[in-house]
């Protein structure tokens, strides 16, 4: 293939694999001081057990045969079906898409925080990925829901409604924090994560055309206009709301427009990325604070920012895919001539990822609860779980 | 007048804050102290070399009180801040000989 | 000799720091301390969910003089902390029974 193609596809792989530490601060920062290590730690372990296992078997069972609908096989189990490097594209997709698969386990982290186990996290990262994941990716890429019609540029409904409505049956089965919800330890450490996840998500968004073209080109613009919309819609309600702007705000608005730009970022153009950010980031500010409505402990509102941007820009496809601005195959959407047909598929996909995934999870996780256990002692949770967990304390000398 | 001080677990102070508070004491400075006691610190091993941490992270409490108030303010910090097990941490009773209020100079009992 | 305990507003501590030179003060201790108090605290608010910060951040200053020096001590960190606003802190006097220096082991006003 052409080599500037495949540039682009192997640095982007690497882009989405540094959002993995990103993430890491970004949910690290918000937590205590006393479980910024474990938090960590969850989401690097994700980087150490997924590209393992998705080329062992992930990549086989979400991928092939690919005329199957609904579940892959074992043709490229441990990747004996590629006997040669070739032209190198096949190796750089499955990294790119192994990439992916890795930071996904990781996004529920923010919801289980300050009191799940780290060895029930351990075996359900793997489980969660071979039962829903896996199952999920290929009912959108080439399984039964893209061939409906539905469309999901770089994963909304595969990635991060998938993660966010498992995150929810996750925290339902593993119940309330014993202690009260603290501020952000560290507010510049989640300004980090929030710079590194936005510069590695161009590579996410934009390297999934899996190529250097226009495409890519546009589906970076959108990755810098939806993000920077969804921040500012945030901090402008926040600031009205209120009365101040903060970072934390700043952080979030510009992770939920990224999440909802994320299904659409190849198939919108023109002011939709603006548009997308603005409605997911004001609907986002104001989704996080349903926790406390249902009494559902998400943590750092894994369901609010990732279920509820991913859900929104999934949907907002339905109204902005513009198929002639990138001379693609998908349908039109409502403002650019389409009929409400799109829409309706995109509904469809998303609400088959969500059941399968919440009742997945919550199974998974029902499990785990009983026979190892998924929740730390009292006297873990008050002291910290980075010294009974991990035996090592970020912050030597303080709590 | 009597400084009473008392060092508890960290994860207590919210809980002793909320006991004083109730006590209807006004002012408490509180600041974040290493303690080497009974309780023993723990040892973390990074890269196979072992670390002894001998400190173990509290949180030191000062509050001064009228006299009369010394046996109550000391009952109500015992009573939230313990948890059973070592490491509670301590608490003592020292004279103050006198006390004033910076913004308006009163002095004494008025200036708790 | 006393000890002379001070909790003043942390903006504050420069003009504290000099005002105690100026009277011949050769040593203090600072710390950064937290304190609770009529000041009150204040909120932040974070992902619409409102967090009471009840704590207010302060420096404690910790000096030893001999008996005929705490009153221009007091008198100057008083005048030099004042703001005239709720918060501006307390200075507590207690008797320091001994005192040694370190290095030459003096002992008593010698070792002040």
């Amino acid at each position: 293939m052409d080599s500037g193609n495949m540039a682009w596809v192997l640095i982007s792989a690497a882009l989405v694999l540094f959002m993995i530490p990103g993430l890491a601060f970004f949910y690290g920062g918000m937590d205590r001081s006393r479980n910024v290590l474990n938090m960590l730690m969850m989401n690097f372990y994700c980087v150490l057990i997924i590209p393992i296992l998705w080329v062992v078997i992930g990549y086989s069972l979400a991928q092939t045969p690919f005329d199957n609908s609904f579940i892959g096989g074992f043709d490229s189990f441990f990747l004996k079906d590629i006997t040669a490097a070739g032209d190198g594209m096949s190796l750089a997709t499955i990294a790119f898409l192994g990439m992916f698969a890795a930071i996904t386990p990781a996004l529920i982290s923010g919801a289980v925080a300050d009191r799940m186990k780290f060895s029930a996290w351990a075996i359900f990262v793997p489980i969660w990925f071979l039962l829903v994941y896996v199952p999920i990716f290929k009912w959108v890429y080439g399984g039964w829901l893209g061939q409906r019609g539905s469309i999901d540029f770089a994963g909304g409904t595969a990635i991060h409604v998938n993660a966010g409505i498992a995150a929810l049956a996750a925290v339902m089965v593993l119940g309330k924090r014993r202690t009260a919800p603290s501020p952000p330890h560290s507010m510049p450490l989640v300004m980090i994560g929030t710079g590194i996840l936005w510069f590695g998500w161009f590579g996410f968004n934009a390297g999934s055309a899996l190529a250097a073209n226009g495409q890519a080109a546009q589906a970076f613009m959108n990755t810098f206009l939806a993000g920077a919309a969804g921040g500012l819609v945030w901090i402008l309600i926040e600031w009205l709301r209120d009365g101040h702007p903060t970072n934390l705000g700043a952080a979030s608005g510009i992770v939920a427009g990224l999440v909802a730009i994320t299904p659409g970022a190849g198939y919108v153009s023109g002011p939709a990325p603006i548009l997308i950010g603005l409605i997911a980031g004001a609907i986002c500010c104001y989704a996080v604070r349903l926790k406390n409505k249902f009494g559902y402990d998400d943590a750092l509102d894994v369901v609010g920012v990732h279920f509820v941007g991913g859900l929104v820009g999934s949907l907002l496809i339905g109204f902005f895919a513009n198929p002639t601005f990138f001379e693609g195959s998908f349908d039109e959407g409502i403002f650019y001539g389409g009929g409400a047909g799109l829409l309706i598929e995109q509904a469809i996909a998303n609400g088959a990822a969500i059941v399968w995934s919440f009742v997945l999870t919550y199974g998974i996780m029902v499990v785990l609860k009983k026979t190892i256990g998924v929740r730390v002692s009292p006297e873990t949770e008050s002291t910290g779980l980075d010294l009974a967990e991990h035996g090592e304390t970020a912050y030597h000398g303080a709590q | 007048m009597q400084l009473i001080t008392a060092i508890v677990k960290p994860f207590k102070l919210d809980d002793v804050k909320d006991a004083l508070k109730a006590a209807g004491i006004q002012g408490i400075t509180v600041s974040e102290v290493r303690g080497f006691g009974r309780q023993g610190g723990h040892t973390e091993t990074y890269r196979g070399a072992e670390y002894k941490i001998d400190f173990v992270p509290k949180v030191r409490l000062e509050i001064v009180v009228d006299n009369s108030e010394v046996d109550r303010v000391v009952e109500a910090i015992k009573a939230a801040a313990t948890t059973g097990k070592i490491g509670d941490g301590k608490i003592w009773v020292t004279n103050v000989d006198r006390i004033i209020r910076i913004r308006t100079g009163e002095e004494g009992s008025d200036a708790i």
